[in-house]
């Protein structure tokens, strides 16, 4: 990636500046207007890039480092402008914090729960949409529906299905002989449920994004495979998938971190309640948590502390990340 | 809970916006009030507004409402700590009042020195909760809107089929003065209804109604958090943790859409109802639930829920919107909300207008709830309403009587999760 910023420097311009100056001994209007055409080429871009940097100062990078700031002071939501220092306490005190354990744990098996199953249907049924078929327009848009609901439109009906006494699961389970499964109070129950609704709306997206590169990979791959007798199984294990490795690797990045932010949906999967995540905590996520503290309970120091651990933790695993495809690619 | 518990309570009408408001309105020399609440509050429902601007033609009113409490009130503070983004007129739910009474009073105007505010109208106690501690100035910041006086609402038809009586009067004095009582009944309800069938629809709505006829709960005089100790609240929890061990409950939990199945389908027999409940049962019990509902007095005069009004000071039009504050407030406006919405006054001087002594409720059976409420409203005691009210009652009933009612804990271990969870989150 370094390789192509460069082409932007200033450095890459060199030629350029070079002849502009031979050129420019002659009348000194020239002069100004090459030497203008130099300042041009050298911070046009940067005034062109400029509109995302001033974006992202005001709502990226500020938010960001306040959070931090009040991360390290006691400061309650009642009363915002005073603020006490308390410098990492409120990072020690997440050590001890039994209620954070829990939601971090929870937080990592839904994030698992739904985003294994969830990739591996994408990549199914971006395998099938790659097939010639009638109308495959009609199901591309099909496929991406789920993703335009709306978060709570689709949590409040998921609700309705996974309800205990009158549920539409419950009823099939009931009717094919299983027993009623109590979806909100068990611990595994609840976390399925909640994984399920983050299934079923992320993965025509990512079906999409890997069909999107799917297409990409030359035909001739998939002729020459043909022609040394790979089924078709066969092909899309040793063609497609080496082929999307990149766009498999980013869609677990992208994954891991809106896993690592869930939210909304254990939120409205709680009924009325709010952001207790279940009587016994049992599908609280990490951003719930950080919802209870600063917006129900109004600590915002420490609902700022519980954000910097959740970046911190993204972090972390981009590092695990980087370092085990460093030692894939070295082999 | 009981902040979704109000918002929801007679939002039989969505909250749309005022179909006046718009480009139309508006012109020189008028003065545009605006009014945040959350849910369906009713005062435009109730038609209040319009009658406001039809007696001031040189005011008009805008509402701006954000479906749950819980949204609204962490906006609300946060609005008032950097004095903009306010609405002229902004409503308080009473588990936050204590709240902003103790930190934001010098943010809102005094309406107890508005003219037209009578002191004397009030129910005493009403009156105390919006008025700031001394110690913070003394002012009265916000005016009761309404009250949540309990009855029991029950099902006649399951009643008389499990052989209890089913007249209002009789089934009044089956559980009259004592909350145990009504446990009993529960269990001589059971052992004729057979199982399948629930007596109450959870065993956080019986500790909510039982908590409520007590004067202190949560917080004592001096502000301390006492809930751990006081056996008042231990005592509802144990209470209503029965209900649950008993098998008395059909273990939903309220505000879900389990709990409005649960009216729909007839899976309880009784509920413990506030004035502002009536409506939400006769919406989710449909026709099919009309003339199988009725309710009777509870045990003990026991209040939930109810709201304020309080002006911010950064506000450009505070002094008017003081004025309609103050109207919105008064008696007979309250006596409207009630005849329109069943929002139940807070002010005892519309006890006596008939739109509340005569009302009676079609949907239950023509009982008459203004003379039910008004007897419930006026043996409320003076309640000691404490900062983190809700957080406290809320983590009672989702964390520790929701464990014992739907996990099947022990009451004991139900208490100790809840005590472990309020510990957090009051803890600085």
């Amino acid at each position: 990636m370094t390789d192509e910023t460069a082409v932007l420097s200033p450095s890459a311009a060199a030629p350029e500046r070079a002849a502009a100056e031979g050129g420019g001994r002659g009348r000194p209007g020239q002069v100004w207007r090459s030497r203008r055409y130099r300042w041009d080429l050298r911070w046009s871009p940067y005034a062109f890039v400029a509109p995302f940097f001033l974006f992202f100062a005001a709502f990226g990078l500020f938010p960001l480092l306040y959070t931090g700031w009040a991360a390290l002071h006691q400061v309650e939501l009642t009363d915002p402008d005073s603020m006490t220092w308390v410098g990492l306490r409120n990072f020690t005190r997440l050590w001890d914090d039994e209620f954070f354990w829990n939601a971090l744990r929870n937080t990592v098996t839904i994030g698992l729960l739904s985003t294994v199953p969830q990739l591996a249907i994408a990549l199914g049924v971006a395998h099938l949409l790659n097939y010639r078929l009638r109308g495959s327009a009609f199901f591309r848009v099909a496929v991406l529906t789920p993703y335009a609901t709306s978060v709570a439109a689709a949590t409040l009906v998921f609700v309705l299905l996974f309800g205990r006494d009158y549920g539409m699961i419950n009823w099939v389970l009931s009717a094919v002989g299983f027993g009623a499964v109590d979806w909100q109070n068990g611990t595994f129950a609840s976390q399925l449920a909640v994984s399920t609704i983050v299934i079923w709306r992320w993965t025509g997206y990512n079906a999409l994004i890997y069909l999107a590169a799917m297409q990409a990979v030359p035909g001739e791959l998939y002729e020459s495979a043909a022609l040394d007798g790979a089924s078709r199984w066969q092909q899309f294990l040793h063609v497609t998938v080496p082929s999307l490795r990149p766009t498999i690797l980013f869609t677990c990045v992208v994954s891991t971190i809106g896993a690592t932010q869930l939210f909304g949906e254990p939120l409205l999967f709680n009924g009325g309640a709010g952001a207790t995540g279940g009587s016994d905590h049992q599908f609280q996520t990490l951003g719930l948590y950080l919802y209870e503290q600063g917006w129900v309970n109004l600590h915002l120091g420490r609902a700022s502390a519980i954000a910097w651990a959740m970046f911190l933790i993204l972090l972390l695993i981009a590092g695990a990340a980087r370092l085990l495809r460093g030692r894939g690619n070295s082999r | 809970m009981g902040a979704a518990a109000l918002l929801l309570g007679g939002c039989a009408q969505d909250p749309e916006t005022d179909p006046k408001a718009g480009p139309s309105a508006g012109g020189k020399g008028q003065t545009t009030l605006t009014v945040g609440v959350f849910g369906a509050f009713g005062l435009q429902e109730a038609g209040l507004y319009d009658e406001y601007m039809a007696q001031n033609p040189g005011i008009r009113i805008e509402q701006t409402s954000i479906e749950r409490n819980e949204n609204y009130y962490p906006q609300l503070l946060t609005h008032l700590g950097t004095g903009s983004g306010l609405a002229d007129i902004q409503a308080v739910e009473v588990n936050n009042i204590a709240e902003i009474t103790a930190t934001q009073a010098d943010k809102l105007v005094d309406l107890g020195k508005v003219s037209g505010v009578d002191k004397a109208a009030y129910l005493p106690w009403k009156w105390a909760q919006g008025t700031a501690p001394a110690a913070k100035g003394g002012a009265t910041v916000g005016l009761g809107t309404d009250i949540g006086p309990q009855g029991i609402c029950y099902r006649k038809d399951l009643f008389e089929a499990a052989g209890l009586p089913s007249d209002r009067e009789a089934v009044g004095a089956l559980w009259a003065g004592d909350w145990g009582k009504y446990l009993e009944t529960g269990k001589a309800y059971k052992a004729k209804a057979g199982d399948g069938k629930a007596f109450v629809d959870s065993a956080s709505g019986v500790m909510a109604a039982v908590t409520g006829s007590s004067a202190q709960r949560f917080y004592d005089e001096q502000g301390k958090v006492v809930y751990k100790t006081n056996p008042a609240v231990r005592g509802a929890f144990d209470l209503a943790a029965s209900f649950a061990t008993e098998g008395l409950s059909a273990k939903l939990q309220q505000f879900t859409p389990g709990w409005d199945q649960g009216f729909a389908n007839g899976a309880f027999a009784t509920v413990s109802c506030p004035a502002w409940m009536l409506g939400y049962i006769q919406d989710k019990a449909g026709p099919a639930g009309k003339d199988k509902w009725d309710v009777a007095q509870a045990p003990k005069p026991s209040n939930w829920g109810g709201s304020f009004l309080v002006v911010p000071k950064a506000g450009k039009n505070a002094e008017a919107a003081a004025k309609l504050a103050a109207w919105l407030t008064a008696p007979e406006q309250q006596a409207k909300l009630f005849e329109k919405r069943g929002s139940f006054p807070s002010a005892s001087a519309a006890y006596k207008l008939p739109a509340v002594s005569g009302a009676k409720h079609e949907y239950f059976g023509g009982a008459p709830i203004g003379e039910i409420f008004s007897k419930a409203a006026q043996g409320v005691p003076v309640t000691v309403v404490g900062p983190k009210d809700l957080v406290i009652a809320q983590n009672l009933a989702d964390i520790g009587m929701l464990q014992v009612d739907q996990k099947g804990r022990s009451p004991q271990e139900g208490w100790e999760a809840a005590v472990k969870a309020i510990d957090n989150a009051l803890d600085q």
